[in-house]
């Protein structure tokens, strides 16, 4: 791949073909992969003389299409991965934008620290967890990534490097932490990770009738969890919608574990290399014939049939086994075939949370396209200008994506954004592949998008930070800001 | 069903390239012409304007100039609102004496037949695998199935065509793109003119229907044109090599 050419970059950067994480958008992007900060900033400089767009991507996390710039550069941050900096006293790390979330639990577990957020996979970078300003299944304890993000480094379009903490350049801390890649490319990260004390987690599996069910056993279960998330059977009608099973999990408390050091050891927080006897890097081509209506049907009701007749049981599990869900069978994603899926993850206030979910589930269901799976959490706001949280509820819904529904999967997202909006919700860039302009301006409100939008005509006042999702789904910051890109530099 | 309704053909003002051009117009697409020759391009597009079918759009332009290819290639593919098909015609065999070694002929050779195809060829790769759909044609020629003694360059730079193209194939054929190696005999253009012992000769328009049929088959494939000169390719390239050397082609 080409790091950063020193002639043209319209002429000489290597066309790659980029996707979502989900598959279901791709694009042929030219690319480019910085080793260092000078690099970058020489690829703005040569970029801004071009009149090409630049847009950032880490390890290709995103679901939709925030990491793809089908109209101008994509600028692979993987090259910038060192750990800065681990204090075992404190756990504060400092880390450069590309290191994984991987890269970092492994250097600080052994001294009994964790990430205090995670996703679901471990493969995303830091500079990617700052940018969507990912969140956990403990979000409703701890917050967002970003929470415990004490401080950035930003490398502005025009070239410039500014460090950002809630005590300096404090509005460009707060809106370049969920921005989205719009305000400069974050190239260090120093947060605060979670003091634990044993390797595992305590584990507790509970089942739900219905939804009603869900929402009850999660609030009662909140004040005593340290993690608590809700898998849904997206197939499940009537009486028995939104039936599922409820993960709780807490840490350990200090003496709890009898060796810790045995626990919080790097080789003991693995994954499974087989699943049910096979080789889980294999496992997606048997998952593949499963993967339509029939075959989720069917795994859905045996998941929880599983779940409301086995054992409830607490056990125990380790941190990377508990977390990183996403990761036991890799290439998951392949098994929904060429076309992908997309996850519309939607966040409702919580006074109007069980009639959206309940609506959103039959949404799909009445186009004949059932959520394959789905995936509840507890939120609460937080101090990001462009955040997704709010003192609500989440609900994450992957569908599949064929040649053929591909125009319905659109309309279904498309009428439960209705629905959402209409219920004072949001929505999370991360996932999104199908949010409008308008949907946005709706959620987050004109306001916030007009202050993000103030924000970027200052620190990128050229336009040379778009991506596929920024003209899609945010062109009222563009607007706001007088900003065109690339069609308006070109014409200067 | 193969569309080929958008396309760029480049080589596209003599022999395959304008027969090819001429017949998806013909078929009332819309194509881009490329090459070098202003003159010649205006001419296949009056042709084309004439005839009352398709449309074609002239493009000036030296496909060894590499640097100049992706930002005409995003101009085209915006102009003509998308890619179905992209055909690389473009060729040169200059002469080449029995005991000539020639690194400016063998070099414009690779740069013409093998470079030039893969600046056009790979960005419109990349595009078809994004859009999980498209078609590549490329236009080599049965010189690439043996080092014959009569010209070095040209068979290296048709071979190593004929081998890029099979790679795309494999690379693309996951994502239902479909590409086409054309491998044509002998065919009656400016670039064969003069030559000696030619036969089976074709015109540049049998040429040209032929390779597109070949093309809407859709599965992605190598054909000679016509067809009988596979069987010539399999018996050339049986012929052991301490008797190939003894050949006079």
């Amino acid at each position: 791949m080409k790091r950063v050419p020193n002639r043209s970059l319209r002429a000489t950067a290597t066309w790659r073909v980029h996707d979502g994480f989900g598959r279901a958008v791709r694009a042929a992007c030219r690319t480019v992969a910085p080793r260092s900060e000078e690099e970058l900033q020489e690829l703005f400089r040569l970029a801004k003389s071009e009149g090409l767009t630049l847009a950032f991507r880490g390890n290709g996390r995103s679901y939709g299409d925030a990491a793809i710039n089908s109209q101008g550069l994509v600028v692979d941050m993987r090259g910038l991965d060192g750990m800065l900096n681990w204090d075992p006293q404190s756990g504060i790390a400092e880390a450069q934008g590309g290191l994984t979330i991987q890269g970092l639990w492994r250097r600080t577990i052994e001294d009994g620290y964790w990430p205090a957020v995670v996703p679901g996979t471990m493969f995303p970078t830091m500079a990617g967890c700052a940018s969507m300003n990912i969140h956990g299944k403990n979000n409703f304890a701890v917050g967002p990534f970003g929470e415990h993000v004490q401080e950035i480094d930003l490398v502005t379009a025009r070239g410039e490097k500014l460090r950002c903490s809630r005590t300096e350049n404090a509005d460009v801390f707060r809106a370049a932490i969920g921005g989205v890649g719009m305000l400069g490319a974050i190239t260090r990260v120093k947060l605060k990770l979670k003091k634990i004390h044993s390797g595992k987690l305590r584990v507790h599996p509970m089942s739900a009738p219905n939804l009603e069910g869900m929402f009850d056993a999660f609030e009662a279960r909140l004040p005593h969890s340290d993690y608590l998330v809700g898998w849904i059977d997206g197939f499940a009608r009537g009486n028995s919608l939104g039936r599922g099973e409820i993960h709780q999990a807490n840490y350990l408390h200090e003496g709890e574990d009898p060796n810790p050091v045995h626990s919080l050891h790097v080789e003991n927080q693995g994954l499974p290399p087989k699943i049910f006897g096979f080789p889980k890097d294999k496992l997606w081509h048997l998952m593949k014939p499963w993967t339509n209506n029939l075959g989720w049907r069917v795994v859905c009701w045996a998941k929880y049939m599983a779940s409301a007749l086995g054992s409830h049981k607490p056990y125990l599990q380790s941190h990377v086994a508990f977390a990183f869900l996403l990761d036991y069978v890799p290439n998951w994603r392949l098994a929904y075939g060429a076309e992908g899926l997309i996850q519309v993850q939607i966040f409702v206030p919580h006074a109007t949370a069980r009639a959206c979910f309940a609506d959103a589930l039959k949404i799909a269901q009445d186009h004949g396209e059932p959520t394959y799976l789905a995936v509840m959490k507890r939120h609460r706001p937080d101090e990001f200008l462009l955040t997704h949280a709010l003192d609500g509820w989440s609900l994450a819904m992957d569908y599949r994506v064929t040649a053929k529904n591909r125009e319905r999967i659109w309309k279904l997202s498309r009428d439960i954004q209705a629905r959402v909006i209409a219920a004072g919700g949001k929505f999370y860039f991360a996932k999104d592949a199908t949010l409008t302009s308008e949907e946005v301006v709706a959620s987050y409100g004109a306001e916030k998008l007009a202050a993000f939008g103030a924000l970027k005509q200052r620190l990128d006042p050229d336009g040379l930070l778009s991506s596929d999702l920024f003209r899609r789904a945010l062109p009222s910051v563009a607007a706001a800001t007088n900003l065109d890109a690339p069609e308006r530099m070109r014409a200067d | 069903m193969i569309q080929l309704q958008k396309a760029i053909v480049v080589g596209a003002s003599s022999g395959i390239g304008e027969a090819t051009a001429k017949r998806l117009c013909a078929e009332g697409a819309s194509v881009a012409l490329l090459a070098r020759r202003k003159e010649d391009l205006d001419r296949v597009a009056a042709d084309i304007e004439k005839s009352g079918k398709g449309k074609a759009f002239v493009h000036v332009h030296d496909v060894t100039h590499f640097d100049e290819v992706p930002e005409l290639f995003e101009k085209i593919v915006a102009e003509l609102g998308g890619l179905d098909v992209i055909v690389y015609a473009a060729g040169v065999m200059p002469k080449i004496d029995e005991s000539e070694y020639a690194f400016a002929k063998d070099r414009q050779m690779i740069e013409v037949n093998l470079l030039g195809a893969m600046a056009w060829l790979n960005p419109a790769a990349a595009k078809f695998e994004a859009q999980h759909q498209g078609t590549i044609v490329g236009i080599s020629s049965i010189a690439g199935e043996r080092g014959r003694r009569g010209n070095p360059g040209y068979c290296t730079s048709k071979a190593a065509f004929s081998t890029y193209l099979e790679s795309l194939r494999n690379r693309l054929a996951r994502y239902g793109v479909n590409v086409v190696t054309i491998k044509p005999g002998f065919v009656d253009t400016a670039m064969t003119a003069g030559v000696p012992g030619l036969f089976w000769l074709i015109k540049p328009e049998q040429a040209a229907q032929s390779s597109l049929a070949l093309a809407r088959r859709g599965s992605g494939a190598q054909g000679f044109v016509p067809w009988r000169w596979s069987l010539v390719a399999m018996v050339v390239r049986s012929i052991p090599s301490f008797i190939f050397r003894r050949l006079n082609f």
